[in-house]
């Protein structure tokens, strides 16, 4: 049977509508983008309950957080790039005040391709990771996006999740277990551990399909949640094999390689490489010309593997 | 919650007194922009809003939001003398642990409804609040009060659009029209002028009056909530300092706590000896 890419955003947009029916406290807010947030879904079946504030973040950001305050769970979206606009608003209304607001990012990184440089945020995990009490989430395909969507409602606080624009294949079947919280370990393994996160994790399916052929045993693991992090599960792969590989959709300070980077400097160092955007921001092209360009393609996994293996038998 | 004007004022003296007491102790503080703001929070406190310091999470009761979170002490003064705190606890005013932080930190058993003290962002949340008001049905009014160097903001002018797009008649924003802000007049720092008519302009019913006429400010607040279809704003003008005549009208205060001497006389001044 032939596998179609899925929409992580209409896998957001769908949930949502499909939420609103149950959750009658559940308001979405949208500044002038719902039908690229795939918002409009909800906004269709509940009108009242949906509020597009316009091309104004900071405010959509802070009328989220009045509406919490009155006891919404409120989901607001715009694109990774714009809510950055409105960081201090998350920062001073939102996370500070610890209210049930969930920000849901489209269009995060590279992936978003022609629009260029100004519209691929690369940098939302890093700004939100910094916020206490924010949670930070990043699915991996439309199936997981759509539980992660529903896991939201259920959790007390600020959440941050970002999709990606573009349709992507599915990692997961269509029904799996799923616990929001806890690192999915995808494919067990002993020499390698690849930490991935969003459209990475397929990437890194792929490098450990590459090693497997070389005998090398990688494990793959979907690090979904990027804060709180798993260290637990995270710590327990490099134990087992030394050596660990991240790879993330967003630049290397701040997201998934710094994460993991504190995790092992504090509790268990083992050699490390981190995929990611260099310090760069993005330009236009087709999402698999910038893959590549940027280095972040099963292959620059596979190679990254390789070069850590080699430092970790180096160590013995 | 009817009390005579002459009650009123001198409830309003008192407050003053424990505004420049607190800032004193405290070391630092905004005393030019919490006095200002004295007879408006006065008339809210002790006449306005229906609220019960009993009952500090009543569903149904009006909310104030303080967007000019720096006026914070005055906000302490009016919450404690309406009841809602032990009035000696003002004295904690900006200590490690103190509830009553250099800004407002939301605490609603304390009736502090909205965490505020960057500016604008107060205001966009009390539009947030008077949106779920309205989502459910709710009979209570949201007020906000506002600085005018605060209407600097971008986003006082996103909200301002969002609240008369969606009619919240529920929402009362005072904007307390001192004329200063930190770094000089509001003209010469960002001319407002006209400000009515910027209001007006966004589709608001505005009303513009004398900050520290408490038969104003009452008569003023009544209008307010019987307007329909938009929401409203009183331009109310004021002294920044008042009360206090080396502090008022001038920038200098906007963030500076008197001692010593200064701190001895402007409490004679206030009458608080």
């Amino acid at each position: 049977m032939q596998v179609e890419p899925e929409s992580m955003r209409v896998a957001y947009g769908t949930t949502l509508a499909e939420l609103g029916a149950n959750h009658k406290d559940i308001v979405v807010l949208d500044a002038d983008l719902s039908c690229s947030t795939q918002t409009q879904r909800f906004g269709d079946k509940f009108p009242n309950r949906f509020f597009n504030v316009g091309i104004a973040e900071q405010n959509m950001a802070d009328v989220s957080a009045g509406l919490s305050i009155a006891g919404k769970i409120v989901f607001m979206s715009s694109f990774a790039v714009f809510l950055s606009r409105a960081y201090e608003q998350i920062r001073n209304a939102i996370a500070i005040q610890n209210l049930n607001v969930k920000i849901v990012a489209t269009h995060g990184g590279i992936s978003v391709g022609p629009d260029g440089g100004s519209h691929q945020m690369l940098e939302d995990f890093n700004l939100m990771r910094g916020l206490p009490n924010m949670k930070v989430f990043v699915p991996a395909d439309a199936r997981e996006t759509a539980a992660l969507t529903k896991a939201l409602v259920n959790i007390n606080g600020p959440c941050y999740m970002r999709v990606s624009r573009m349709s992507v294949l599915p990692i997961y079947s269509k029904k799996f277990k799923f616990d929001p919280f806890k690192a999915d370990v995808l494919k067990r393994g002993k020499d390698v551990s690849l930490f991935a996160s969003g459209l990475m994790v397929k990437e890194a399916m792929e490098a450990a399909d590459m090693l497997k052929k070389e005998g090398i045993n990688a494990e793959v693991i979907n690090v979904h949640c990027l804060k709180p992090i798993d260290s637990k599960t995270l710590l327990n792969s490099a134990r087992k094999t030394g050596a660990v590989v991240t790879s993330e959709e967003h630049s290397i300070y701040g997201g998934l390689g710094s994460a993991t980077a504190e995790i092992l400097a504090e509790h268990y160092p083992v050699p490390m490489i981190r995929i990611g955007v260099k310090d760069k921001f993005g330009q236009s092209g087709k999402p698999e010309e910038l893959f590549k360009f940027y280095g972040l393609t099963a292959k620059d996994i596979y190679k990254a593997a390789k070069k850590v293996l080699k430092r970790k038998e180096g160590k013995k | 919650m009817a009390r005579d004007i002459k009650e009123l004022k001198n409830i309003a003296k008192r407050m003053r007194c424990h505004i420049i007491q607190m800032i004193g102790r405290a070391g630092s503080g905004h005393p030019g922009g919490s006095l200002s703001s004295v007879e408006l929070l006065t008339a809210l406190y002790f006449s306005e809003l229906r609220i019960n310091p009993k009952k500090p999470n009543w569903p149904e009761r009006d909310r104030f939001v303080l967007s000019k979170g720096h006026a914070a002490p005055a906000l302490y003064a009016a919450l404690a003398m309406r009841g809602f705190f032990p009035v000696q606890e003002l004295l904690t005013l900006r200590q490690l642990g103190s509830r009553l932080q250099g800004h407002p930190e939301r605490d609603v058993k304390i009736g502090i409804e909205v965490s505020t003290g960057s500016l604008g962002h107060g205001f966009s949340q009390a539009v947030g609040i008077a949106l779920a008001g309205k989502i459910d049905k709710k009979k209570y009014k949201v007020y906000v009060l506002l600085g005018d160097g605060e209407c600097d903001e971008g986003i006082v002018w996103e909200a301002a659009m969002f609240a008369s797009k969606y009619k919240l008649d529920n929402l009362i924003a005072i904007v307390d029209r001192n004329h200063f802000q930190l770094s000089g007049s509001t003209k010469s720092v960002m001319p407002l002028s006209p400000l009515a008519k910027k209001w007006g302009s966004f589709d608001w019913k505005v009303f513009e009056i004398n900050g520290h006429n408490l038969n104003q400010i009452l008569s003023t607040l009544e209008k307010a909530k019987k307007v329909k279809g938009k929401p409203v704003v009183i331009i109310a003008n004021t002294v920044k300092g008042k009360g206090v005549s080396f502090m008022e009208n001038t920038y200098e205060w906007h963030g500076k706590a008197p001692k010593g001497e200064l701190l001895e006389k402007a409490l004679e001044e206030l009458g608080c000896k």
